[in-house]
């Protein structure tokens, strides 16, 4: 059987003012088959797959689609050549229904939506997705808005499919059934391009594997004849241990005991359902759970972020040993009472920096109530020069606002601020996403050296394999609820994965009855 | 493979964002802008009322700066004078726009400053002695502007209520209590003859020396607390954004609040300028529209107090150059409000080609088989 | 009494209708549009222009005005104006990515000064004694009623009474409620207002909406100062009588949730609560000044109350405000 190709790249550069993020990258997709874009975060894959989807245009180089070149300036071209892509960040409108956002934008026909809807019902059918298609999108959970997604660019025909980290933020029951989708995709004849940098989905999805590194294209392997070092190093450029090295817990005391807590957001939803756990020095403990299920919530009530509807968290002073509450504290008079906490929050230009200013002023935040009226900068300075040193910051100097940094040293000047105040708990959500590999393994070892130093850490991770390996133990979180707590060392994917989804057929359940 | 290159429609050039340009090249393209504006003052100026092009400069610049060669320093002071009100509400809804709190009330929260300045001088000036009715004043004025500041701003910190529409409606309200206040005290004609009690004394023969030092002091006060104080730097990450504010446990509300009774204490001082250092009487049209022209300088001076002094010296150089023009020619004196507002625009659209640049798509290269 | 109050808070209304249906399309959009009391400043001082020039050409004689002319250039010339002021605010914001703010109450400055010196031209033109100018002849044709108002009482001087550009706001405000909810224009629209880079991903022309929409908005806000200078004020155009209605019917957009058929209701409301003071017996001129405090009071409560309310679907469009910029990283 001769294989088609759908789509060709030819010597496709793009640069964003002085950053290349892809040069000359040549690729070929052929239908009828899976291809993997691999490579780390920052190394172009999507910028790449941005310019076929017609968001981008390329500076030079062509694209050929069914051996025709075709010039893609607009994502209304692409859909002209049945190319349909579906963002990491979901392209959705929330106010609107799942219907609304499928049928949006197609310009053909009569505007009638209950005619589309019978359409998406058959869709959804046919390759055994399920969707009601008259809700709203702000109710839906994560992998229902993917489906929506998919299903909006199957509505438009397409038979050449683009996904970009599609799997993130699913469990691994959930990308079971999205891979079994795509492989019947594929078997129908159309193309699947699916951007990834997790090596084992590669290996057990794709039929071929194209590898990007810093923009530059660096090869296509058969997946067949490939494995997990070669393709690490085609992605990194050198060969890389993957291995978090993890050491036991010594002397580990109770440090932070969170007791029954409940927290409702402003529309009156239950976010967090009587949480209880324990966080002990030394210890790294993970939070794992479908993103939105009440991660955040749980570490900002820590922080003093959230009103408690009951329960209370404690707080075990390493010095004196005493225990007080952090119920009802805000952060300021968590500070006061001498409570080193540390938190290293998902939203970084968002919540944990500000990125309109320097890296002086941001060290600033956390100290500058200190002293008189007036702002000190000398000694935020110094800490960002030290920071800058110390964990390598990629920037022009310590007066260059963090907005222009990239996100691997974004993401070390906050995590360097954090760990300089000596906390005596550390809270990280996500730390390496979005972070290339040897930026990750950075924060990796950071946070092992905090546990090193009897920091009680607590890790909210969306990547299983990496949690596996670097936490002693993990909590899982599913609905605002903990669904359970396993050994790290012991636990499986599978076993975690199932935990994830507990709470939701619980809470069916519950509606139910 | 042959060449298959075809002709076929790409983008002409794209747009991209940059925020590394020097801040010496900003300035030159807004100093450019300015000329550009200048230029066409004077042309539109010369095709309406049919004067040559210098003429129209002679008659601006003379208009505003008055015969000063030959030691008339008149003009010039009231050219200051004006100077000095404007700047001064533009710099009281400086720390109210940095942190991102759209205060389009500084009409009102002057007109209500100004309230409170009449009303101590008619009813009290008699009474008190000269030090005392002015201290009376400037407390009264701070804290009448103060609470007509603080009502959008408590809402808006309780329920994030829209403050421009907000700020917008208590420009009219106050308008009307002034309205009222004018008819009570005027017995129904409208006028409230000038008081002669609580004026600001005039300085070296200068009636407007008080205002004019008083604001210079306040661009300065002002410069410093938005960049070296602690307040200063809360506003600012309030205004950047909310969520690290509360992240590091500033309290979002108290600075909301704070900062808004600030803006409007400097409004009603303002007002209280109005009143007690210039007019000495009081109308609805006191603060005469200058708090919308106020917002947009603030925005212009990129929050520093110091290019807020050249923003407002050319606008009131054109408010009265051009309105001089138009009267030469008997022309209505809106006529000035128009080139304003084309020369703000003008600056408003030049900061596209600071914080973006256009590129043309390179020539395209061949493919080699 | 009661007929004649309701008639002259529907009169009042109209502007704000216009206003507030105008920029409810641009809001929609995702473009906050400050701009709007200056542009329908413009729309009126056009359309007075417009008749002006008509009125001179016919040498001052109704019996020579054609009632389609003197109706239709005006119309235009309003329509023209504010489509410009639209354009420049459009051009602005979505090309140059301007602050919105800041050039919405730029161009207010600016329109409110092209209306002033154009009006106080005119009268100059006319060598008026009165600070006014009268175009009573071409209001004389707006105002045309319909038939049998005359003649059905009550009935006809509530529903049949009104000038056209009455019952055109009416209409205008039902049309773009219905194409706002059921179109594929409004699905469009209301998806560029909130998530532009969702609409872009779907193949809509962001931009081109974002102009089209400020651009219709514009035109029809400007009717709106057209409906109150030719039926409201009987075609005497004085310098800033319009006054505040353009605030005001910024805040209805609120007040309306975004729907233009609530804003029918809002800004009759709006009318009658600016027209109170002249039919409560017995208020002296002073007490009168205090009551014509009412309408923005009754603005601020409702902004509040709206501000309360946390209804998803309640929410201004999501992107409101926000410039949208396609390469931003």
């Amino acid at each position: 059987m001769t294989k088609q190709p759908a789509i060709e790249l030819k010597n496709i550069t793009k640069t964003f003012g002085k950053v290349v993020a892809n040069k000359n990258v040549n690729l070929t997709a052929y239908r009828g088959e899976i291809l993997s874009i691999l490579g780390e975060n920052g190394s172009g894959k999507t910028t790449l797959m941005n310019m076929i989807s017609g968001i981008y245009f390329p500076d030079e180089g062509q694209i050929y689609i069914d051996e025709k070149e075709a010039s893609i300036t607009s994502p209304k071209d692409a859909f002209k050549y049945k190319i349909g892509m579906i963002h990491q960040h979901f392209k959705l409108v929330d106010v609107f229904t799942a219907a609304e956002n499928i049928i949006l934008g197609i310009e053909d026909g009569k505007y009638n939506l209950k005619a589309s809807t019978e359409e998406i019902k058959k869709i959804s059918n046919q390759y055994g997705f399920d969707l009601n298609p008259e809700k709203k999108i702000y109710t839906m959970s994560v992998s229902e808005k993917q489906t929506v997604e998919i299903i909006k660019v199957l509505y438009r025909g397409a038979d050449i499919l683009i996904l970009d980290e599609p799997t993130a933020v699913l469990t691994p029951q959930e990308t079971e059934k999205l891979f079994s989708i795509l492989r019947r995709m594929r078997d129908d004849g159309k193309c699947i391009i699916i951007i990834t940098h997790k090596l084992h989905e590669v290996l057990s999805l794709s039929d071929r594997v194209a590898v990007l590194r810093k923009g530059e294209y660096v090869g296509t392997v058969n997946t067949a004849e490939t494995n997990e070092s070669q393709l690490t190093e085609m992605m990194v450029g050198e060969k890389v241990d993957l291995n978090i090295k993890r050491n036991d817990p010594k002397n580990t005391t109770d440090r932070l005991v969170v007791n029954s807590i409940t927290c409702v957001d402003r529309m009156g939803t239950t976010v967090l359902d009587n949480v209880s756990f324990t966080a002990k020095s030394g210890e790294i403990l993970g939070i794992a759970g479908i993103a939105g299920s009440g991660q955040r919530e749980l570490l900002e009530s820590i922080a003093g972020l959230q009103r408690l509807e009951y329960g209370d968290i404690f707080y075990f002073d390493p010095k004196t040993g005493k225990k007080e509450s952090l119920r009802d504290k805000t952060p300021v008079q968590i500070r006061h009472m001498g409570v080193r906490l540390s938190f290293v929050p998902e939203d970084r230009l968002g919540m944990g920096l500000v990125g309109n200013m320097d890296i002086v002023d941001n060290m600033m935040l956390r100290s500058y109530t200190k002293g008189n009226i007036f702002l000190k900068r000398k000694q935020p300075k110094d800490l960002a020069l030290k920071i800058i040193k110390d964990l390598e910051v990629v920037t022009p100097s310590a007066s260059t606002p963090v907005r222009r940094l990239s996100g691997g040293n974004v993401q070390k000047v906050l995590v360097g601020r954090e760990i300089a105040a000596s906390p005596t708990v550390l809270m990280v959500a996500y730390p390496v996403r979005g972070l290339d590999i040897n930026s990750s393994y950075m924060i990796y070892n950071l946070l092992n050296q905090q546990k090193e130093q009897g920091v009680a850490i607590i890790f909210v991770g969306e990547d299983l394999d990496v949690l596996l390996e670097l936490c002693d133990k993990i909590m899982v979180i599913g609905s605002g609820r903990i669904t359970g707590i396993v050994d790290a060392r012991t636990a499986t994917k599978d076993e975690i994965g199932l935990l994830m989804t507990k709470a939701k057929e619980d809470g069916k359940e519950n509606n139910n009855g | 493979m042959a060449n298959t290159a075809e002709k076929h429609h790409d983008p002409l050039f794209r747009i991209v964002k940059r925020d590394d340009m020097p801040q010496w090249k900003a300035w030159i393209i807004r100093g450019i802008t300015i000329l550009v504006g200048f230029l066409l003052v004077g042309i539109l100026s010369m095709l309406i009322t049919e004067k040559s092009l210098l003429e129209s400069y002679e008659v601006m610049f003379t208009g505003v700066f008055g015969r000063l060669l030959e030691g008339k320093t008149t003009m010039l002071w009231k050219y200051l004078q004006e100077i000095a009100i404007l700047l001064a509400l533009a710099l009281a809804l400086t720390p109210a726009f940095k942190m991102k709190f759209w205060n389009c009330g500084a009409e009102g929260q002057a007109l209500m400053g100004g309230l409170a300045s009449i009303y101590c001088m008619i009813n009290f000036g008699e009474r008190l002695s000269t030090p005392a009715l002015f201290a009376i004043i400037i407390v009264t004025s701070i804290v009448a502007g103060a609470i007509w500041g603080l009502i959008p701003a408590v809402f808006k910190a309780l329920f994030n209520t829209n403050e421009t529409l907000f700020t917008l409606m208590m420009n009219y309200i106050a308008t009307q209590i002034i309205a009222y206040y004018v008819y009570i005290e005027g017995g129904g004609s409208n006028v409230i003859n000038p008081v002669s009690y609580g004026n600001f004394p005039s300085v070296g023969g200068n009636d407007y020396f008080v205002n004019i030092v008083t604001v210079a002091a306040i661009t300065v006060i002002m410069f410093i607390y938005l960049k070296y104080s602690k307040q200063g730097y809360e506003i600012s990450v309030v205004g950047e954004s909310q969520n690290t504010a509360r992240y590091v446990g500033i309290n979002v509300k108290k600075v909301i609040i704070r900062t808004m009774a600030i803006s409007g204490a400097l409004c009603g001082v303002t007002g209280m300028l109005l009143v007690a250092g210039k007019d000495h009487s009081i109308n609805t049209n006191l603060v005469g529209g200058q708090g919308f022209t106020a917002i947009l300088m603030s925005w212009l001076g990129q929050f520093n107090p110091f290019i807020m002094v050249i923003m407002t010296a050319i606008v009131i150089f054109l408010k009265i150059g051009v309105s001089k023009v138009a009267d030469a020619s008997h022309l209505n004196s809106s006529f000035s409000e128009i080139i304003v507002g084309i020369v703000i625009l003008m600056l408003v659209g030049c900061e596209f080609f600071i914080h973006y640049s256009i590129k043309f798509r390179h020539s395209k290269k061949e493919v080699k088989a | 009494m009661i007929i004649q109050f309701i008639c002259r808070a529907i009169l009042l209304g109209v502007p704000l209708l216009y206003g507030s249906t105008g920029e409810i399309i641009t809001e929609k959009s995702g473009h906050l549009n400050l701009g709007i009391p200056g542009i329908m400043y413009v729309g009126a001082i056009s359309g007075v222009v417009g008749s002006f020039l008509y009125e001179n050409a016919c040498g001052n004689d109704i019996n020579n005005m054609n009632a389609f002319l003197a109706v239709i250039i005006p119309l235009v010339c309003s329509i023209a104006g504010s489509v410009i002021m639209g354009l420049i605010y459009s051009f602005l914001t979505v090309s140059l990515h301007a602050n919105q703010n800041v050039t919405g109450l730029a161009l207010t400055t600016l329109g409110i000064g092209l209306g002033n010196f154009l009006g106080a031209s005119l009268i100059n033109i006319t060598k008026s004694e009165l600070p006014s100018i009268a175009l009573t002849k071409t209001s004389s044709f707006f105002l045309t009623k319909l038939p049998f108002a005359d003649n059905l009482g009550w009935f006809g001087e509530l529903f049949l009474s009104h000038d056209f550009l009455t019952y055109l706001s009416i209409v205008i405000a039902i049309v773009v409620s219905i194409v706002l909810k059921r179109s594929r224009v409004g699905l469009n629209l209301r998806s560029v207002g909130e998530n532009p880079a969702t609409a872009d991903a779907a193949g809509i022309n962001v931009t081109r909406y974002r102009y089209v929409a400020t651009c219709i908005g514009s035109a029809i806000a400007g009717l709106g100062g057209l409906q109150y200078v030719m039926a409201y004020a009987n075609g005497v155009w004085s310098n800033n009588a319009f006054g505040d209605r353009g605030w005001m019917a910024i805040a209805l957009v609120i007040f309306a949730l975004w729907n233009p058929s609530f804003a029918i209701i809002g800004s009759f409301l709006f009318g009658a609560l600016c027209n109170a003071n002249n039919y409560i017996q017995g208020l002296g001129t002073e007490t009168q000044e205090l009551f014509k405090m009412l309408p923005y009071v009754v603005t601020i409560v409702v902004l509040i109350i709206t501000s309360m309310r946390k209804k998803r679907e309640h929410q201004p469009p999501g992107s409101l405000g926000i410039n949208y910029f396609r390469e931003e990283r």
